[in-house]
């Protein structure tokens, strides 16, 4: 019996090009590490949406084991789990982020 | 929640015996740490997939006993 959770994940990772599970809303994030991936794809110009894990407790947990990665953020870029707020920090310092952006397609604005 | 930094590296190491492994309390609260960990098991492994392995190494502390553990990851030069 496949998990309704999730289904309900991938249904949100398909439904955006770029979604971020995070702690809070990006205008209000609730933790320092999901702030910070907040501010990376602001200064990336790249539109996304997000999901405030702090509001559903089967979506926290459940996202965990979808991707097999214990904490919050987790940021999915087409589809795929791209890292927590370590590694796409250290992919915008590395210019990475953009390349990989770029090479889905995804649009970016001039921050 | 709190983890001692000794026992983070004594689960590093037995997961990545050959492993160079630096490990610093951010915050001097035993939760927030950064580890910098050279290992040849990471040798062509994508990076995702390297932090994965760290966190399979810290049998689920992950998130629980350890809050915070900025991982920097890497092969030998």
């Amino acid at each position: 019996m496949t998990n309704p959770v999730f289904v309900e994940i991938q249904n949100s990772i398909d439904s955006s090009e770029v979604l971020l599970f995070m702690k809070g809303t990006p205008l209000f994030p609730q933790c320092g590490f999901s702030a910070r991936v907040v501010q990376i794809l602001k200064h990336a110009g790249v539109p996304f949406a997000s999901v405030n894990v702090l509001e559903n407790p089967e979506i926290r947990d459940g996202i965990k084991e979808f991707s097999n990665w214990p904490t919050i953020p987790q940021l999915y870029v087409k589809g795929e789990f791209v890292g927590g707020c370590d590694i796409v920090t250290e992919m915008y310092q590395s210019g990475e982020l953009t390349a990989l952006l770029t090479e889905k397609g995804v649009t970016q604005h001039a921050a | 929640m709190a983890m001692p930094a000794g026992e983070i590296e004594a689960l590093i190491r037995a997961a990545f015996p050959d492993a160079k492994i630096a490990i610093e309390d951010l915050a001097g609260d035993n939760d927030h740490f950064a580890a910098n960990i050279v290992s040849e098991a990471f040798r062509g492994v994508p990076r995702v997939r390297q932090h994965q392995m760290v966190y399979a190494a810290l049998q689920g502390r992950m998130g629980n006993a350890l809050h915070a553990l900025a991982l920097q990851t890497s092969a030998p030069e």
